[in-house]
C-alpha cells in the first residue's frame, strides 16, 4: 500500500529553456545599494560600449548543475583510462624516448597556461555586468583549471620514470623560454576584459587553438601515448565550447556598437601576431620533436590558418573586420619558423628544460621534402654541421652567449626578413631616452601602441645580467663563479638530465636499460656500405 | 597611442635602465650571414672597455666556435650601429665610440658567408 499525499500538487517540472533561463539570466539583479558602474568599474575603460547586454546569446545552453554532472562522467573515463596506462606500462609503449620532450614542453609551457586562463576567465567573469557573459566566463574558469589539473595528473606518471617533469609550475616561472608563453596570458591579464576575451577566447581560442591541440594530440596519438590523447579527447568538447564562445563574443562587441569595430580590429592585429610568435613553439614541435611526425607546420598553417581563418574572416568582413595585420608576414614565415626554432634550441639546449638533438640524416630529408624551397638552401647545412660537430667532439655544439630578445615576444630575435631569410629581423626605437628592439614590425606596432606596458616586460637574459636569476644567497663574485650553474639551479633543472643533449641523457640511457633497444642513430656510414 | 588605463596617465616603471647593470651597459652584437648563432648576443660590458678589446677579447669568446671565425679579419669588417654605417676605432672606449645603453652593432664579414656560403 502506498501513501498518497493530499498536499498541493508539486510544481511542475521546468521546460529546459526556463530552467536554462532560471540558472543563468535569473541569478543576476541590478543592484540598488550601490550603483551598477561602481559594482562593475572595468568594464567601461577599455572604449567597448555595450547597449544591451541581454543581446547576448548563450552559445551553449549549460547549467552548472548539468556542468558538474557531465563534467564528472568525461573525468572518470579520463582517470581510469590514466590507471589503466600506468597499470600497463604505457609509458613504454612509445615510438621514442625524443617524444618525451613534446610532454616536458607541453608541461611546463602549456598547462600553466590552462591555469592562467582559468584565472583570466575567473577576473573577466567578475567585471562583465552581464549576466550570460559572467555564466560563460565562469564555466570556461573551471575548464580551464580542470584542464591544467588533469593534464598535471596525466604526465606526472611520466615524472615517475624520466626527467625534467618533476616541477613545471617553477620552471614556468623562471627558465628563459618560457617568459614566452608567460608573458603572453599576463599580457591579456593585465588587460581589461574585453580585451583579454578577444585575445583568448577569439584570437587564441578560436583562430589558433587548432594549431595547438591538433599538433600535440595527434602527435602523441601518432606517436603511442594513449594517456596524453585521453586527456585531449577530454578537453575537446570543451574547446569546442570555448570556440564558439570566442567567436560570439566577438560578434557580440561587434553588433553592439560601430565605435568597438576599430578597436577590436586592432586586439585581433595584436593577438594574431602575439599568437602567432608563441606556436612557433608548437612549429619546432611538430617538424622537429615528434619522432613520428603529423604533418609539417607548413601543412598545418596551410589548413588551420590560410583556409580555415581565410574563412572565417571573409565572413567577418561584414562587421568591417579584415585579416588580421601582417598575416602575409606570418605565412610567408611558415617555410622558416620550425627550423630557425631548433636550431635556437639546439643553441641554448644546455639551459633548456628538455633534452635537444641533432636531426637524423633520414629526418633531415622529411624536411627536405616539406620545405622544397627553403630547407636544403638555407637550413641543412647547419644540422649537418652540428651533426658533424657532435660525432667529433661527443657533445653538441653550443652557444655560450645569451641571446638578444624581443621586447614585446620575448623570443631571441631570431627571425629573419620575409624579404631576405639570410638577416636577422631587427626593429629599434626610443622610448623616454632608452633604447627598445623587436624581432619585427608585428611586435614593434604593438610596443609602440602600449609602450608603457612593455617597459615594464621581464626579459629572461637581461634579468640574469642584473643578478636576479641566482638562487638566494648567491655570491656572483666569488672565484670561479659559473653563472650558468647557477641559473639552472634558480630553474631547478639539473645539467645534463633535464637539460643538455638526448644522446647523453640519462633518459636515453634508462630507455635502453628498460627496454632492451639500441637507439644508436642511423650513420651515413650505414647507408654507404 | 599610451596605454588605456583605468586611471589616466599611467606609466610603469622602465625595468631595464642602465643602473641595474652594476657597472656595465648592454651592447646586442650581430654578425651577419652567420646564422648558426641564432640571434644576435647580448653582452653586458663596461662603457670603458676599448673597442679593440671587445673584438680580441670579447668576442673571441663568442664567435671562436664558428669555422669561419680563424678567417676573420677585423680591418675588413664593416659595421652598423642602430641600422646606420659605423666606423669604430679599436683605439677608443665603448662609449667613446659613440655607443650607448642597449646599443645594436652588426657586422659583415666580407668574403665569409657563413657554413658552405649558406649564411649559417
Amino acid at each position: 500500500m502506498s501513501q498518497t499525499s493530499t498536499a498541493a500538487k508539486p510544481a511542475k517540472r521546468l521546460g529546459i529553456k526556463e530552467r536554462y533561463a532560471m540558472m543563468t539570466r535569473g541569478l543576476g539583479w541590478e543592484t540598488t545599494y550601490q550603483s551598477m558602474d561602481d559594482v562593475f568599474p572595468f568594464d567601461q575603460f577599455e572604449g567597448i560600449k555595450i547597449h544591451d547586454w541581454d543581446k547576448w546569446e548563450d552559445p551553449f545552453r549549460l547549467t552548472m548543475d548539468a556542468y558538474w554532472k557531465f563534467q564528472g562522467e568525461k573525468e572518470k573515463k579520463l582517470y581510469a583510462i590514466i590507471d589503466a596506462f600506468q597499470q600497463n606500462q604505457g609509458q613504454f609503449n612509445i615510438s621514442d624516448p625524443r617524444y618525451l620532450n613534446t610532454l616536458k614542453l607541453f608541461l611546463t609551457g602549456v598547462s600553466p597556461l590552462e591555469y592562467a586562463a582559468h584565472r583570466g576567465y575567473a577576473m573577466a567573469g567578475r567585471a562583465f555586468r552581464g549576466v550570460g557573459a559572467r555564466v560563460a566566463s565562469q564555466m570556461q574558469a573551471i575548464d580551464e583549471l580542470r584542464h591544467c589539473q588533469t593534464q598535471f595528473h596525466t604526465i606526472s606518471h611520466f615524472n615517475k620514470y624520466f626527467d625534467g617533469l618533476h616541477d613545471p609550475q617553477w620552471m614556468h616561472d623562471r627558465v628563459w623560454y618560457l617568459s614566452v608563453p608567460k608573458s603572453y596570458f599576463e599580457d591579456a591579464m593585465t588587460a581589461g576584459p574585453f580585451e583579454f576575451v578577444t585575445a583568448i577566447s577569439f584570437s587564441f581560442e578560436y583562430v589558433l587553438t587548432n594549431l595547438l591541440f591538433m599538433p600535440f594530440m595527434s602527435g602523441a596519438a601518432f606517436n603511442g601515448d594513449m594517456a596524453t590523447v585521453t586527456f585531449g579527447f577530454s578537453a575537446q568538447s570543451d574547446e569546442s565550447r570555448h570556440m564558439t564562445l570566442g567567436l560570439e563574443v566577438v560578434k557580440f562587441m561587434l553588433e553592439q556598437d560601430p565605435g568597438n569595430v576599430p578597436i577590436i580590429q586592432k586586439w585581433i592585429d595584436k593577438w594574431f601576431w602575439r599568437g602567432h610568435r608563441l606556436l612557433t613553439l608548437v612549429a619546432m614541435m611538430m617538424d622537429y620533436m615528434l619522432p613520428k611526425r603529423v604533418m609539417s607546420w607548413a601543412e598545418a598553417w596551410d589548413i588551420y590558418f590560410e583556409q580555415n581563418g581565410g574563412a572565417l574572416f571573409q565572413d567577418l568582413a561584414r562587421y568591417g573586420i579584415r585579416m588580421p595585420k601582417y598575416h602575409e608576414i606570418a605565412t610567408a614565415e611558415k617555410q622558416h619558423l620550425s627550423h630557425i626554432a631548433w636550431a635556437t634550441f639546439c643553441n641554448y639546449g644546455h639551459a633548456a628544460d628538455f633534452n635537444t638533438w641533432v636531426p637524423q640524416p633520414d629526418e633531415l630529408d622529411w624536411l627536405s621534402q616539406k620545405y622544397p624551397d627553403t630547407f636544403d638552401k638555407i637550413y641543412r647545412p647547419r644540422f649537418e654541421w652540428m651533426a658533424a660537430y657532435e660525432k667529433e667532439h661527443g657533445k653538441m655544439w653550443r652557444n655560450d652567449t645569451l641571446p638578444m630578445l624581443c621586447q614585446v615576444c620575448q623570443v631571441p630575435c631570431m627571425f629573419t626578413e620575409a624579404s631576405d631569410p639570410t638577416r636577422i629581423s631587427l626593429r629599434e626605437t626610443s622610448y623616454h631616452g632608452m633604447k627598445y628592439h623587436c624581432c619585427s614590425d608585428g611586435c614593434m606596432d604593438i610596443f609602440n601602441d602600449e609602450p608603457e606596458k612593455y617597459v615594464q616586460a621581464w626579459l629572461p637574459v637581461h634579468q640574469i645580467y642584473q643578478g636576479n636569476c641566482f638562487p638566494e644567497g648567491t655570491d656572483p663574485t666569488v672565484p670561479g663563479f659559473n653563472p650558468l650553474a647557477a641559473v639552472l639551479d634558480y630553474y631547478h633543472l639539473k645539467p645534463g638530465a633535464d637539460s643538455g643533449d638526448f644522446n647523453t641523457s640519462p633518459d636515453r640511457r634508462n630507455w635502453e636499460r628498460w627496454t632492451g633497444q639500441d637507439l644508436t642513430p642511423p650513420t651515413d656510414e650505414v647507408k654507404a656500405a | 597611442m599610451p596605454t588605456i588605463a583605468l586611471k589616466p596617465g599611467y606609466a610603469g616603471p622602465q625595468q631595464d635602465t642602465e643602473d641595474k647593470f652594476h657597472g656595465n651597459r648592454l651592447l646586442y652584437i650581430c654578425w651577419d650571414e652567420h646564422l648558426l648563432f641564432c640571434s644576435p648576443v647580448a653582452l653586458p660590458l663596461p662603457p670603458a672597455m676599448p673597442f679593440g678589446a671587445l673584438l680580441t677579447q670579447v668576442l673571441a669568446g663568442v664567435y671562436g666556435s664558428h669555422p669561419d671565425f680563424a678567417k676573420l679579419d677585423w680591418a675588413q669588417a664593416q659595421w652598423t650601429h642602430g641600422g646606420e654605417p659605423f666606423k669604430p676605432d679599436p683605439e677608443k672606449s665603448l662609449a667613446d665610440n659613440g655607443l650607448v645603453h642597449k646599443s645594436v652593432i652588426r657586422f659583415r664579414t666580407p668574403g665569409l658567408r657563413g657554413i658552405e656560403g649558406s649564411c649559417s
